[in-house]
């Protein structure tokens, strides 16, 4: 893999004539950026905002119930219609936003917690640290993920935590493979024969000199590992070993919508639709960002 | 290519004592007690401690395990709890419900994953590209079990065109067993087709723009020859190797699918097993799907490596 090199921040100060990225050259390179990624950016920035002030936008409590309304179709009053219990679909889905990025934001952060440091050090240690690393992740792989995460949670209670823990732990290898391929790539470059010369420590080596290198591919795998959770942890509560009632979970909804899908199908509509533009967005975004970072696609389009 | 075959299949036999262990001790060491999971809220010292004894639950847990183990090799899987039955026969058939599923939906992801992704890299950057994109991006930017909720009510609720639940009876003739196929498959079909249909249009524009194609375009032969006879055959390589990955990821999404459609196969036994706590039929039911797992991937290893001759020598691929 060839990603491009960015040498320390003194080096890279020194290349680039600062002068010219001024106002004009910003925006012709902001033009230049691939349309994947302003829309991609564009919608997860309406997710963030959405999710953050979610209480304040819902125009009902997520639980609140309005027994007379029971099964309403989508109107003014309420955008999505109501479920069986009267409950606002709309606010339920838009709280339920919060939930969805909750867990896979929680999850992402687990994964990349444990599989970036893994992959740093196996890649810039090599070896017999490599060797183990690598085949402890093999032996991960070698075990269906969905088993593994039914076992648990049909065993233990389930929560929403619990969940993002285990969906955490089985993103580890895909992230620690991308990272120690990416710091092999990185170890022949010369600004690492110059920290080793200069006998940087490994510590410095490892998170001043590699992970900032590192940390633009990570951005296109986190992007990919959050879509991962936020669709495992809906098939989840929708088996009924995720989210428990009366979360506002998006998977949930959709579950609990399916006895009415004949005459009330916007309770599981409303919710499915948000977690498809909530994915695509962020699919976008990764997207996007993957096209901008990796030279190997400039040009081709 | 023969001791690297054996190699891997050893690594599969590992994969599967480790599952069997892992899946034994679960049931075990963590800290909700089978026995008073089995009994619920009747649950007293007396009635635990007896049927503990019962389910030899009192022995050590080697020879449990060794019982246990000992039995599944001879295509002893236990007795359903719940049932009161023989695990076996009922899970054979319905894991033969679900392989015909299965089978079904692999194939259709095959030549229509394959035939999108070819004619979105021929046509690169045109609609036909775009649109194959589109279609793939909606596929896989909800859960499975979401598009099969969707084509219910538009098949079932709306125009009454397919049964939505249940499989058929095959004694039926051939049209009612295949209606009671057709939705699920095309859920399962929609959600796979993006991953085979993205990693042929990448491999294939890769190989469309390589030095041999442009030689032979430049001898003249026609597009349909070098896309079909030049192109193709180098670029089917790496799909080969994701339709089998993805008979893996399939395993997931049918546990999903079978919910929905309440159709009778092994994802819906393991589900009601596990809502259950039906202990022996959910042991036999991750085991069996996760044996079928890894032979998924060992066939994916072993057709790469049979088409990629430098794996079968024991090159280094990083």
């Amino acid at each position: 893999m060839a990603w491009p090199i960015r040498a320390s921040a003194t080096a890279a100060r020194l290349t680039e004539p600062a002068v010219l990225t001024l106002p004009t050259a910003a925006i012709r390179r902001w033009r230049r950026l691939p349309p994947a990624l302003l829309i991609g950016a564009a919608m997860v920035l309406v997710l963030l905002i959405v999710a953050a002030l979610a209480q304040q936008i819902a125009p009902y409590p997520f639980d609140q119930m309005h027994i007379r309304d029971r099964f309403s179709p989508p109107s003014l009053r309420y955008l999505a219609g109501t479920d069986e219990y009267g409950r606002d679909v709309f606010s339920r889905v838009l709280i339920g936003s919060q939930l969805s990025l909750l867990l896979g934001v929680s999850a992402t952060v687990i994964s990349m917690g444990i599989g970036v440091p893994l992959g740093l050090l196996a890649g810039f240690r090599r070896g017999l640290l490599d060797e183990v690393v690598m085949r402890g992740l093999d032996l991960m792989m070698a075990f269906p993920p969905i088993m593994l995460v039914l076992l648990i949670l049909a065993i233990t209670p389930p929560s929403i935590m619990k969940t993002a823990v285990i969906i955490g732990v089985l993103s580890v290898p895909p992230i620690a493979r991308v990272t120690r391929s990416v710091t092999l790539d990185l170890m022949s470059g010369e600004f690492m024969e110059a920290a080793h010369a200069r006998g940087e420590r490994t510590w410095y080596m490892l998170l001043r000199e590699l992970l900032p290198n590192v940390w633009p591919v990570l951005m296109v795998e986190a992007s990919l590992r959050v879509v991962f959770a936020v669709l495992l942890g809906a098939v989840l509560s929708f088996l009924g070993f995720g989210v428990q009632p009366p979360s506002a979970d998006w998977g949930l909804m959709i579950s609990d919508g399916r006895e009415f899908v004949d005459d009330a199908p916007w309770i599981s509509i409303a919710p499915g639709i948000a977690m498809g533009l909530t994915v695509i967005g962020i699919s976008l975004l990764g997207d996007g960002l993957r096209e901008v970072l990796d030279p190997r696609l400039r040009g081709r389009r | 290519m023969l001791i690297y075959a054996l190699q891997r299949l050893g690594a599969v036999a590992a994969t599967l004592f480790g599952m069997s262990l892992m899946v034994f001790l679960s049931t075990h060491a963590l800290p909700s007690n089978t026995a008073q999971l089995i009994l619920g809220q009747y649950s007293t010292p007396e009635t635990q401690a007896a049927l503990e004894h019962k389910l030899g639950l009192d022995q050590p847990l080697v020879v449990q395990y060794l019982d246990w183990a000992g039995g599944l090799l001879h295509g002893d899987l236990g007795k359903s709890m719940v049932m009161e039955r023989p695990v076996a026969p009922m899970l054979w058939e319905a894991f033969g419900r679900s392989a015909i599923l299965a089978a079904l939906a692999m194939s259709v992801v095959a030549v229509l994953g394959l035939t999108l992704g070819v004619v979105a890299a021929v046509w690169r950057g045109r609609w036909p590209d775009h649109a194959a994109s589109v279609f793939s991006y909606v596929g896989i930017s909800v859960p499975e079990f979401y598009w099969g909720l969707v084509l219910i009510l538009v098949f079932g609720s709306l125009w009454h065109l397919l049964p939505t639940s249940g499989a058929a009876n095959w004694s039926n003739g051939l049209g009612a067993g295949l209606s009671h196929l057709v939705l699920p498959a095309a859920t399962l079909t929609f959600t796979l087709l993006a991953h085979v249909s993205r990693l042929t249009r990448s491999s294939m524009a890769e190989v469309l723009e390589s030095m041999y194609v442009k030689v032979a375009r430049a001898r003249g032969l026609p597009e349909r020859v070098v896309i079909l006879r030049h192109a193709l055959r180098n670029a089917l390589l790496p799909s080969i190797t994701v339709l089998a990955q993805d008979f893996g990821f399939l395993i997931g999404g049918i546990v999903a699918v079978e919910t929905v459609f309440a159709y009778p196969g092994l994802g819906q036994l393991l589900i009601f097993s596990m809502q259950r706590q039906d202990l022996p039929l959910m042991q036999a039911a991750i085991l069996v799907l996760t044996a079928v797992y890894c032979l998924a991937n060992l066939g994916a290893d072993l057709a790469y490596g049979l088409a990629n001759p430098r794996i079968r020598y024991g090159g280094a691929l990083d």
